[in-house]
């Protein structure tokens, strides 16, 4: 059965080292013209005669089995176990923009807790009127918000800092999800408490961490604490999955996932900056100098074409081809972005799926006829402040190679006449 | 003033002031936190030593509690294991390709250190040690880095006084400032390059993980053939009782509860056809094994006594050692606590049972 091939996806092995020829791959991937009548069609086919499963058959469903490659993947070199480690969001076999929470990239510091809404409590302390606790069931009685927000990793595309390293955008750009979170704003919770005893806000802080073993705790600005910061108990309109931080865990838009802080459990309005391991020893960004920059919460504008890349060749040959791929920016709305075929000597404007969303992901294409030309493709995303995503020597220039954090150059694929495509640096 | 810069900085502020003084209605939602509570959770340390507790340890405890706890990843010079974190070394690097970041070399306050000692360390056993124990621990990385001779006592008293080195080598985010010529609303679109060669292929380093989850799920779903273990020579281990004459075949519904308790485990032990020495010695046949099997593996010395003894792992051993490691194996190179619960401990057994 044809169908049976496509359950087992293309190895980037097989495909690489040429087993899965172009020749091959357009036969199964296009409707064959002038070889007779198609069997597909001509002949009575089992599922047309039979009957399918049931409504009890699948009370949540999981999809289906032909989709088995679509799925996150580790890069087992880069920590030393899987239990303080991340995965990867599979970007390249994604449309659209909101990122299923099965396969949305995990990052834990010491692994994913199974923490119950009946064990769970969310104390606020330090310069408030009144510290509070509050169980799972009181956050649900406050008033309520449903927004769309990206999470990326700081270290999204940080293994590129010193050369085209890792092949699939999967594992260059996979450290990012987009979902629409419905909670309660930070600002609520505080107000609840009463900011009274804290004074003067503008130098106020907040602390926050999660009841995992590794805690995560991150220090904000009360200004962005009382902008847009969400304590969120739903995503894409279900319960957060265990390894998004169920039962409640922050939304902190714009600024780096690890300041998402999972598994929330106490919110510590400071006079300070805690300088917790979090924000000295890690998410500070070395530069060439030796000096590393601290407190670079917010994720630059960036882009990436998600198909054509190396983990999603052209299969089906030549003529009418979708480029597409995900914009995003933490400092507002992506207004539009840019499309090179050529390595950077021409761009074109390529079509939103929709207008950029503050802080979200947007989805962008480009309709092409491909004749099996090398192409070197790039993408360039412009924000709604007027930034433009550099190239990675523009990058470079400003912060030398060992920032590992914060990495928002421009990528290329090199896509080859076969249709096959890699990962790549240009001059 | 704020902490950090913002195009839209006046806006924001605008917005917070008005917002401040006319703070919403309460909704009379959760309860007030009890000292206690406050005081269970509260434990972060700041830079001005706000947080830190009363108490001191010196550098040679710390040498003691840092071999029984640390080394097991951090290495006994806190110099690391495998890819875990270096602790020491690293000086004067930062500017260099691939600096060594350690709390030495890299971080700029003391009191990071101790907070997360305290709070998360060690791992798989975070909030274990005791304030005095931290106090020596983080003496003890100090004089790990040439930063405090081997009689240094750290304490409360004197915490501020040490001098991290690269206190001052950070720099509030700069970049608005330094990068603001990516504010160019209106870049090249046409000829904006001569010639585009390619400078670097990811292929040619082929560090990319294989596509094979399909395969691999398959290959899950094959029965698992399991030799009967052979029976356990008589053992000298106080716990080991009289071994199994024959062992019965293994339960494999008890052995796939163990596979999940076995996640426990993962972060030090492989098992399976590519397991590798991690901080803990592959456990292939560990069950109805001689102590130390791994004959490339540097186990502890109380362990390599009992080994020479002719201790052998039979589920009694392995129950006791499962328990309490620390009360099994006095000296221990392993850090986990162990398991609590009797049935996870029998289905990790299992578990193991299914790699001989």
């Amino acid at each position: 059965m044809t169908t049976e091939n496509k359950g087992k996806g293309t190895s980037r092995r097989s495909f690489l080292t040429g087993a899965a020829a172009m020749g091959a791959g357009a036969v199964t991937a296009t409707v064959a013209k002038g070889a007779g009548p198609d069997p597909l069609i001509a002949e009575k086919q089992a599922w047309a005669m039979a009957t399918g499963d049931g409504v009890d058959a699948t009370p949540y469903g999981l999809p289906i089995r032909f989709e088995s490659d679509v799925v996150r993947r580790n890069v087992e070199w880069l920590t030393a176990d899987t239990i303080s480690s991340i995965n990867f969001t599979p970007i390249h076999a994604l449309d659209g923009t909101i990122t299923p929470q099965g396969c949305a990239f995990e990052r834990h510091h010491s692994g994913a807790i199974e923490l119950a809404k009946e064990d769970y409590r969310l104390m606020i302390n330090g310069l408030v009127d009144t510290p509070l606790v509050f169980s799972y069931a009181d956050l649900e009685r406050f008033p309520r918000v449903t927004r769309t927000y990206f999470c990326e990793c700081a270290a999204n595309t940080g293994m590129e800092w010193a050369g085209a390293q890792l092949n699939g955008a999967q594992f260059t750009h996979g450290m990012i999800h987009n979902m629409e979170y419905t909670g309660v704003t930070l600002r609520t919770l505080l107000e609840e408490a009463g900011l009274g005893a804290a004074g003067d806000l503008a130098d106020k802080w907040v602390y926050v961490e999660g009841a995992d073993a590794s805690s995560n705790g991150r220090s904000i600005p009360m200004e962005k604490a009382l902008d847009d910061v969400l304590v969120a108990f739903k995503a894409n309109g279900e319960a957060l999955r265990k390894e998004h931080g169920y039962p409640v865990r922050l939304v902190v838009p714009g600024w780096e996932g690890n300041m998402w802080v999972k598994w929330l459990r106490r919110i510590e309005v400071t006079a300070q900056a805690i300088e917790s391991r979090e924000e000295t020893s890690k998410y500070t960004d070395t530069l060439a100098n030796g000096v590393s920059r601290k407190w670079t919460w917010v994720m630059d504008a960036k882009s990436v074409i998600t198909s054509p890349s190396p983990q999603a060749p052209i299969t089906h040959g030549h003529g009418p081809l979708v480029i597409t791929g995900l914009a995003w920016s933490g400092r507002g709305a992506i207004t539009g972005v840019d499309i090179s075929l050529d390595g950077g000597k021409n761009w074109q404007k390529a079509r939103l799926a929709a207008d950029g969303q503050d802080k979200a992901l947007t989805r962008f294409y480009l309709d092409i006829n491909w004749q099996g030309e090398d192409m070197l493709l790039q993408s360039r995303a412009h924000d709604s402040t007027g930034y433009v995503q550099p190239s990675k020597a523009q990058l470079r220039e400003v912060r030398g190679l060992n920032s590992i954090y914060h990495n928002n150059c421009i990528q290329t694929w090199h896509v080859y006449p076969t249709g096959e495509a890699e990962n790549v640096e240009v001059s | 003033m704020s902490k950090y810069r913002n195009l839209a900085l006046t806006t924001a502020m605008a917005t917070l002031m008005a917002a401040t003084p006319a703070f919403a209605d309460k909704m009379g939602l959760g309860r007030p936190a009890l000292p206690e509570e406050i005081a269970a959770w509260n434990l972060d340390v700041s830079p001005n030593g706000d947080g830190l507790p009363v108490g001191s340890g010196d550098v040679m405890t710390g040498e003691e509690v840092f071999a029984e706890h640390c080394a097991v990843c951090h290495g006994d010079f806190a110099e690391g294991v495998d890819n875990w974190p270096k602790l020491a070394g690293g000086m004067d690097t930062l500017d260099h390709d691939d600096p060594l970041k350690t709390v030495g070399s890299y971080w700029p306050y003391l009191s990071t250190a101790w907070d997360y000692v305290h709070r998360s360390m060690p791992f798989g056993n975070a909030q274990t040690m005791s304030v005095d124990d931290t106090y020596a621990i983080v003496a003890y990385i100090l004089f790990s880095n040439d930063l405090v001779d081997d009689d240094f006592v750290l304490s409360n008293e004197n915490f501020l006084d040490v001098e991290m080195p690269n206190a001052g080598g950070f720099i509030i985010d700069d970049r608005e400032t330094a990068e603001k010529h990516f504010w160019n609303p209106e870049p090249c679109m046409s000829n904006c390059k001569d010639s585009v060669e390619i400078t670097m292929r990811a292929t040619v380093l082929d560090v990319t993980p294989e596509e094979e989850g399909a395969d691999a799920a398959a290959a899950q779903a094959e029965p698992v053939q399991v030799a009967a273990a052979e029976p356990a020579p008589a053992a000298l281990a106080p716990a080991a009782a009289t071994a199994a004459p024959a062992a019965p075949a293994i339960d494999m519904a008890l052995a796939a509860d163990g596979e999940n308790v076995f996640k426990k485990c993962k972060a030090c032990h492989q098992v399976g056809d590519d397991a590798k020495n991690k901080t803990g010695p592959v456990l292939n046949g560990v069950v109805g094994a001689k102590f130390g099997h791994i004959e490339d593996f540097k186990y502890s010395k109380p362990l390599q006594e009992m080994a020479e003894a002719g201790a052998v792992w039979d589920e009694a051993s392995l129950t006791a050692f499962l328990t309490k490691p620390r009360d099994y194996i006095k000296g221990t190179k392993m850090s986990f606590a162990g398991l609590k619960k009797e049935d996870d401990i029998k289905a990790v057994i299992e578990y193991l049972k299914t790699f001989q």
